[in-house]
């Protein structure tokens, strides 16, 4: 009896967690390829219909704005890596007994509204705005200078909103790097420099990596940054799909254009997965 | 207190003759900050350290072993005073252009690269040629019996054959001295006796100076050629294992290395270079002492457990001349080796006692036993204070 009671532990123990899973995960994703391949209009409804021209048909329209969100994306996450990094670093490795003030720091503007930060993004990138306008008056730009509308208010605002989904993983790798190993590659005739590309960068992949896995899937499937900073020039898919579903209430060509995105960011992830040699990765990670 | 600062300046018998010793500290201090205040962890320090010596440093934990080594290394930097490799000041020169190596108590082996990547590490450095850096590791492998070994990662290996790499990946480069920071001490005790015996065949065989830390007396007095016992950042005494077990110069060094005896006393006579302690008219103590001690003088002796004999009756003390305490037993504990006693004496003093068991079968004398102990004049030894 008690046997069993302790081999289906750990089932119950995932019982709460699947269920909220089936419930949240996995019936909206049926849902939605059912969707996907429905026909129809929002007056005489829709009908399943195998209809797998909804996909062909939303790659011919969109694939613009599907491009040109992937390569937002990965922009932005080379740039979320290179802020993010020093950062990291600096707390990790400096932040003596305040690390985790720092990291609250680092925190604390995420405590607003995502969209707001966004917005006041916008006042302050504005035409005659605190950053441009006295820029303008001293001359430095020309009266017709503009940040708000292009891919890199777009980008900057993107960046922005997700850095602690780097710092925080390369953090946590930092964070674990034993001092003494450093002192070891130091002590080995390695200069500081050469310590670090040796040493501590290749410990540190692996929360560059989880960084990455976590930003560039958000990034790229991003429709806030691009709806209040950019213009029609940056549009990207999350906006075509969040418009398609709630103000065209076009479900079918929403739901194709969602799982296009999925399976286009799952083939990029794995790519690089691959590229990076995640089993090397992965084994530092699991020392 | 004589000052035994000045014996380890001038070195061992063999350092005059190669000139310079492999390492020189000249009035060393190391101060730490730690929340405003200062902390000395290392007082003052004069220290020569000869070539291809196996040299240890001794003593509790704390009392600044590991800033000693780290000064060496180029980890810390003095607050004060002057680090020599070879001769040549090294004060404030960077740890990668100095040409010891050390190895970390944690092992502290490069997590992501296999055992021969580990132990090429500082030969890539020096842009050793590829075969050259193949040649070497895999002799170096081999002397660390790690052959085979070369694709393991280390957390796929056990302590000692960490311990190992650690080894191999310093010694490879073939540094003036090697630095071993209690290397041993998270092995457990039948590997850490093997492990001795390995360290010291190969200190022999690569002729490298060993400067190698402890605060483990027994490690210390097997391996070393020379040990420097230090206390709370001063060196107590330097000397030989044999000169440091023998006649401990501190009362410090007394108690921690081995067990001692120590007994006070005023000096009642002085002839043919022994002093007299009497404490009633057949309780005494006799000591070599130098011409400095005179009639009255305090002083304070210290006498091993393994150079007293324990008698029941009253012992025929006109034969040896020697030092005669009684005293009732206190405690018996039975070691497999040898038995212990705890004595109380006329001294004032408890005294330890080793009794090998050798030949007899049954103990000396049981709890509660009226007993005399004798040693020899040259078993007492005068400490410092
Ligand atoms: N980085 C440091 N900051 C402040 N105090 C330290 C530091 N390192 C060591 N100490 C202090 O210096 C003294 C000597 O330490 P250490 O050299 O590590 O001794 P040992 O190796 O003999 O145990 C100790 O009192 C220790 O607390
Ligand atoms: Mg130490």
């Amino acid at each position: 009896m008690d046997r069993v009671k302790r081999q289906l532990a750990p089932y119950f123990l995932v019982l709460p967690g699947g269920l909220w899973l089936l419930l949240f995960f996995a019936i909206p994703m049926i849902a939605m390829l059912s969707l996907s391949l429905q026909q129809g209009d929002i007056v005489n409804g829709y009908q399943f219909t195998f209809h797998w021209q909804n996909y062909t048909d939303a790659i011919d329209s969109y694939h613009t704005q599907l491009i040109r969100s992937l390569i937002y994306g990965a922009v932005a996450t080379i740039f979320l890596i290179v802020l993010a990094f020093p950062v990291a670093y600096w707390i990790a490795f400096y932040g003596g007994k305040r690390k985790s003030t720092y990291l609250f720091l680092l925190l604390l503007p995420f405590f607003v509204s995502f969209v707001l930060r966004t917005i006041s993004w916008r006042q302050i990138l504005t035409d005659d705005g605190p950053v441009l306008k006295p820029l303008k008056e001293i001359g430095l730009l020309s009266d017709s200078y503009h940040i708000l509308g292009t891919p890199a208010a777009v980008i900057g605002g993107l960046v922005y909103n997700f850095l602690p989904f780097m710092v925080l993983p390369i953090y946590v790798a930092l964070e674990r790097i034993d001092p003494r190993v450093v002192e070891a590659a130091r002590d080995l005739y390695a200069n500081p420099a050469t310590a670090f590309r040796k040493v501590i960068l290749p410990l540190a992949l692996p929360g560059v990596f989880a960084g990455v896995l976590m930003s560039f899937v958000p990034v790229s499937s991003d429709y806030v940054n691009s709806e209040v900073l950019g213009s029609s020039s940056t549009t990207m898919i999350g906006q075509v799909i969040q418009a398609q579903y709630l103000v065209n209430s076009d479900y079918p060509t929403a739901s194709a254009l969602s799982f296009i995105l999925m399976a286009v960011l799952l083939v990029g992830i794995f790519a690089y997965a691959r590229a990076l040699g995640t089993e090397d990765v992965m084994k530092v990670a699991a020392r | 207190m004589t000052t035994p600062q000045h014996s380890a300046v001038a070195g061992p018998p063999g350092s005059a003759a190669t000139g310079q010793s492999a390492i020189r500290f000249a009035g060393v201090h190391k101060n730490y900050l730690s929340h405003g205040d200062t902390v000395p962890a290392v007082k003052r320090m004069d220290l020569a350290i000869a070539q291809g010596e196996f040299f240890s440093l001794l003593g509790p934990s704390g009392c600044g072993k590991t800033t000693t080594m780290r000064m060496i290394a180029g980890f810390e930097e003095p607050s004060g005073g002057k680090v020599y490799l070879d001769g040549k000041d090294v004060t404030g020169v960077a740890p990668n252009k100095r040409d010891v190596n050390m190895v970390f108590q944690s092992y502290a082996l490069f997590p992501h690269l296999n055992t021969y990547q580990n132990v090429a590490f500082g030969l890539e450095r020096k842009k050793v040629s590829k075969a050259e850096i193949k040649k070497r590791v895999g002799e170096m492998l081999e002397i660390v019996s790690l052959t085979g070994m070369e694709k393991r990662a280390p957390k796929e290996m056990s302590g000692g054959q960490q311990q190992r790499v650690a080894l191999a990946r310093a010694l490879v480069n073939h540094p003036r001295a090697l630095l071993l920071d209690e290397p041993l001490g998270a092995l457990d005790l039948k590997l850490r006796q093997q492990m001795q015996i390995e360290l010291k065949r190969i200190q022999r065989e690569v002729g490298i100076t060993f400067v190698y830390v402890t605060h483990d007396q027994g490690e210390a007095l097997t391996m070393s050629d020379r040990i420097a016992v230090m206390n709370a950042g001063v060196i107590e005494q330097l000397g030989s294992p044999r000169e440091i077990y023998e006649r401990p110069a501190t009362r410090f060094v007394a108690g921690f290395i081995g067990t001692s005896n120590i007994v006070e006393g005023h000096v009642e006579r002085t002839e043919n270079g022994l002093a007299l302690v009497s404490y009633t008219a057949q309780d005494r103590v006799v000591v070599p002492v130098g011409s400095a001690v005179r009639v009255g003088d305090k002083v304070e002796v210290s006498i091993r457990p393994e150079k007293i004999d324990m008698h029941r009756g009253v012992p025929p003390v006109t034969s040896t001349g020697g030092s005669v305490l009684s005293g009732v037993v206190n405690e018996v504990v039975y070691h497999g080796t040898s038995t212990n006693y705890t004595v109380a004496t006329a001294a004032g003093a408890d005294f330890t006692v080793f009794d090998q068991n050798a030949s007899n079968a049954e103990d000396l004398a049981d709890r509660g036993d009226r007993v005399y102990l004798t040693w020899a004049p040259q078993h007492s030894y005068m400490i410092g204070v």
